[in-house]
């Protein structure tokens, strides 16, 4: 199995991740969405680096995206928490304040 | 006598101080003056004084200088040459001797010395008077103060060593005069001066205006030829070019010289200009006598003095006969004058024409007029401060028909008066006599060596007016100091006679009182004589009206054998060094043929001045002395003729009716103009404006307004579209940028 099955793979993910982005009407799994395409990149890293380089570089970077991730997720919940507060509502299409 | 010797390093210095002194007093009192004690008067009388005596001593050192026994010491000085010139107007990027660069300096000579003393001399006793005459003015301290400067004006007049800086300070008198002469016209108490004076000033100051500006033109006239005011320059470069031109007077000299002469007309009361100085007695009597004697009027004959060699003989012509009609005009005016002071008046503007027509006859006549000018200052000046010394005692009453009898109430005054007359009127051993005698003297040899139309009429009417002048003066002595005092009197019984002078000027808008400007006086006690301020002024100028022709008392030459002090201060060959007049008689006649005329005419004009000066006292004293024969029946037997002197001869009318009605048409024509023609154009340039303001504002509307708004508008219509995707929706941001990425990714896979 070469890197063209992995990267199928995360390519998936990334396309599911949007999708969720896009369509989902409610601003959690809009986050959801978010870690499926920080995962798709993830898997990208951890399969060139297992089929292209050498050292561990892109295993590196994997673990990096996941604690940016999890620092992300914190933030991110905090805000829909705000947002909830002032909108009482999760649904990305009633909070449009940025269109001001 | 070292101390009489003139050193021109430092009596230049001390002749400055002449003007200065009484400048530096005008200005003090005119600001501190009110709060001195006896408002100030002490310090300008004593200013006054120390100019006097300097003036004097000044008078001295010339005359032992240059004063020769038989005329013609030829004393004089430039402070220019002597290095003391003060630059004014100099511009220190042109040359020295650029005509751009104008400097004041000081010409002092024997003519100069003479009426600096004469100017110096009357103006304090007329200060000292005034202590007397003035008592209790409400503006007693700007009555000096202007007097004063009136003072300084002349004496500047006199130094001035060029045209413009004459012409400067004959503005300035002109000024003082205007202020002087309506003194009045801030009294309150009296209606009657009040107006009288204001109208007179306003007469004054306009009528000599006249004149001013001739004499501006001629200035200029030669100024554009010669590119200078020196006296001493234009003296030189005028005679030089007439030599030149062999012997023959350029036509622009003539026109210049015949404006300069205007500008004496004017200021000297010539005719026609000559109706101000009648109204000029409107102003206080100490006024009167100074414009009557040092000031003013003398400073046109001054002139005349110090431009006489630029005066070609054509203009000499007019000066003659313009002097000689003046003197007998205003004579014949004199002899029906009612108001003590009008007498005078019309006698000054007579003998000024007795100056002026002689100056015109050149050679000896040229000294004669000036020194009948200095005469005249004394004995004149005395003669108006006595009528203000009578004035004053007989309350303010100014008609001689309602006086008489002063003799003995106010005897000192009739000492001075009498004195004065007999000056003027041209008796052996007064001063008067040695002056007019030559200038008939002047007029006969003029006559004599060229019988022009000009000096056959001089020697004519000269004698004649000579014979009124000794009339109509006596004919006020004996009004006013014989017979009886008729000051209450006359009120209650007027007689026919002076009913005519009632009529006088009652249509005449000129003249606003009822009784020919005849000031109304009110009945008081009878006259007592004045105070002493004013009888030693008096007794001094009457003193120096005495003497001030010849000083014979000192040598007992009663017939002028040796020249008068004048005559050697003065004569045509001295009064303007290098200069070889050309306005003479020209080569025909030769040195001898004008001694051998002015020997005859000595003798001659010695028997006519005598028998014309008796012969008019005696019909004074024929008519109004001894009341042989009525006046009034003579005035009503020459009916029409006399009412024409009596009033004037309508001059005032005359002017009336064309000048100041030309003029007052012409205000109308151009306040039509200006109301219709220069208005509406005016009007018109604004409502065109107005129009096409709106066009503008239009076009500014529509068009600049709708440019910027479409701008605006264009910006807010994209604005709009591109607000349509701005619709703040997270998810509908994240599509458009997959969107994107999505086609952007095809169009690198596809191409």
């Amino acid at each position: 199995m070469g890197v063209e099955a992995y990267v199928a793979v995360s390519a998936a993910l990334f396309a599911l991740g949007v999708v969720c982005i896009i369509a989902r009407r409610n601003i959690l799994y809009v986050l959801m969405g978010i870690e499926m395409i920080l995962n798709a990149a993830n898997i990208n890293f951890v399969a060139f680096n297992r089929f292209g380089g050498d050292g561990l570089d892109g295993r590196m970077f994997a673990i990096f995206t996941i604690i940016l991730a999890a620092a992300e997720a914190a933030v991110a919940l905090a805000i829909v928490l705000n947002v909830f507060h002032l909108f009482d509502s999760i649904k990305p299409s009633e909070v449009d304040l940025m269109r001001e | 006598m070292d101390f009489l010797h003139f050193s021109p390093e430092t009596d230049f210095k001390l002749l400055l101080a002449v003007p200065l002194i009484p400048l530096i007093g005008y200005v003090v009192q005119v600001f501190f003056g009110r709060f001195l004690p006896r408002k100030g008067d002490w310090l300008l009388t004593g200013g006054m004084g120390v100019s006097m005596a300097i003036a004097v001593l000044m008078l001295a050192k010339v005359l032992h200088e240059g004063g020769g026994e038989h005329g013609g010491g030829g004393f004089f000085q430039l402070s220019s040459d002597a290095g003391l010139s003060w630059a004014w107007l100099y511009q220190s990027g042109k040359a020295a001797v650029s005509p751009l660069n104008l400097e004041v300096g000081i010409l002092y000579d024997g003519l100069g010395a003479a009426m600096l003393a004469v100017v110096g001399v009357v103006s304090f006793f007329v200060h000292l008077f005034s202590i007397g005459y003035m008592k209790g003015d409400r503006r007693y301290h700007l009555f000096f103060a202007n007097i004063s400067l009136f003072s300084v004006a002349m004496i500047g007049l006199v130094l001035a060593d060029s045209l413009l800086v004459l012409f400067i300070f004959w503005e300035i008198m002109g000024l003082m005069s205007y202020l002087l002469i309506g003194h009045f016209s801030h009294d309150q108490s009296t209606p009657f001066f009040q107006r009288w004076a204001t109208w007179a000033s306003k007469k004054a100051f306009l009528t000599t205006r006249v004149g001013d500006c001739c004499l501006l033109i001629g200035m200029m006239m030669f100024w554009q030829h010669y590119h200078t005011f020196e006296f001493v320059d234009l003296w030189r470069l005028a005679n030089e070019d007439v030599a030149r031109n062999g012997g023959e007077w350029p036509m622009w000299m003539t026109i210049a010289g015949l404006f300069i002469f205007g500008g004496t007309v004017g200021k000297s009361a010539q005719f026609p200009l000559h109706i101000w100085l009648p109204d000029a007695m409107a102003g206080p009597t100490p006024v009167s006598a100074m414009i009557h004697a040092a000031t003013m009027v003398a400073a046109g004959v001054f002139l005349l003095g110090r431009t006489f060699p630029i005066l070609s003989p054509e203009v000499l012509a007019v000066v003659t006969a313009t002097g000689a009609f003046t003197a007998l005009f205003a004579a014949t005016i004199g002899v029906t004058a009612f108001d003590l002071k009008a007498v005078l008046a019309w006698s000054t503007i007579s003998q000024l024409g007795f100056m002026v027509a002689a100056i015109g006859t050149g050679g000896i006549g040229l000294v004669a007029g000036l020194f009948h000018m200095v005469t005249h200052a004394f004995f004149k000046s005395c003669l108006f401060l006595s009528a203000g010394s009578v004035i004053h005692g007989c309350h303010h009453e100014q008609d001689m028909r309602k006086m008489g009898g002063l003799r003995t109430r106010m005897p000192l005054t009739f000492a001075a008066m009498g004195i004065s007359t007999l000056a003027i009127a041209g008796i052996p051993l007064f001063s008067g006599f040695y002056s007019k005698d030559k200038i008939i003297q002047a007029a006969f040899t003029k006559t004599s060596l060229e019988f022009s139309g000009a000096a056959v009429f001089a020697a004519v009417a000269l004698p004649i007016a000579a014979a009124l002048t000794a009339f109509y003066m006596f004919r006020m002595m004996f009004m006013t100091f014989g017979g009886t005092y008729r000051g209450e009197v006359a009120e209650a019984h007027g007689h026919g006679h002076g009913h005519d002078e009632h009529d006088d000027h009652h249509d005449h808008e000129l003249v606003h009182s009822e009784d020919g400007g005849i000031a109304p006086g009110h009945p008081g006690p009878l006259p007592v004589e004045s105070s002493w301020p004013m009888t030693v002024s008096l007794l001094c100028l009457a003193a120096l009206g005495f003497l001030g022709g010849k000083f014979w008392l000192a040598d007992f030459d009663v017939l002028a054998h040796h020249a008068p002090w004048f005559v050697r201060l003065v004569s045509p060959e001295t009064l303007y060094p290098g200069v070889e007049l050309m306005n003479g008689y020209g080569h025909a006649i030769t040195h001898e043929m004008v001694e051998h005329a002015e020997h005859t005419a000595h003798t001659l004009a010695l028997v006519v001045s005598l028998l014309v000066a008796g012969l008019g006292i005696f019909g004074a004293w024929w008519f109004y002395g001894a009341r042989k024969a009525s006046p009034e029946r003579v005035a009503a037997a020459l009916g029409e003729v006399y009412r024409t002197v009596a009033r004037k001869y309508y001059v005032d009318e005359f002017v009336n009716a064309t000048v100041i009605r030309l003029t007052h048409l012409l205000a109308h024509v151009q306040r039509w103009f200006d109301e219709n023609v220069v208005d509406g154009i005016v009007v018109g340039v604004g409502r065109a404006n107005r129009s096409l303001g709106f066009l503008q504002a239009w076009f500014d509307r529509t068009v600049v307004d709708g440019l910027v708004n479409g701008t605006a508008a264009v910006t807010q219509l994209f604005g709009s579209l591109a607000r349509l995707f701005q619709t703040g929706r997270i998810q509908q941001y994240v599509t458009f940028a997959v969107g994107g990425g999505l086609i952007a990714a095809a169009w690198l896979i596809l191409a």
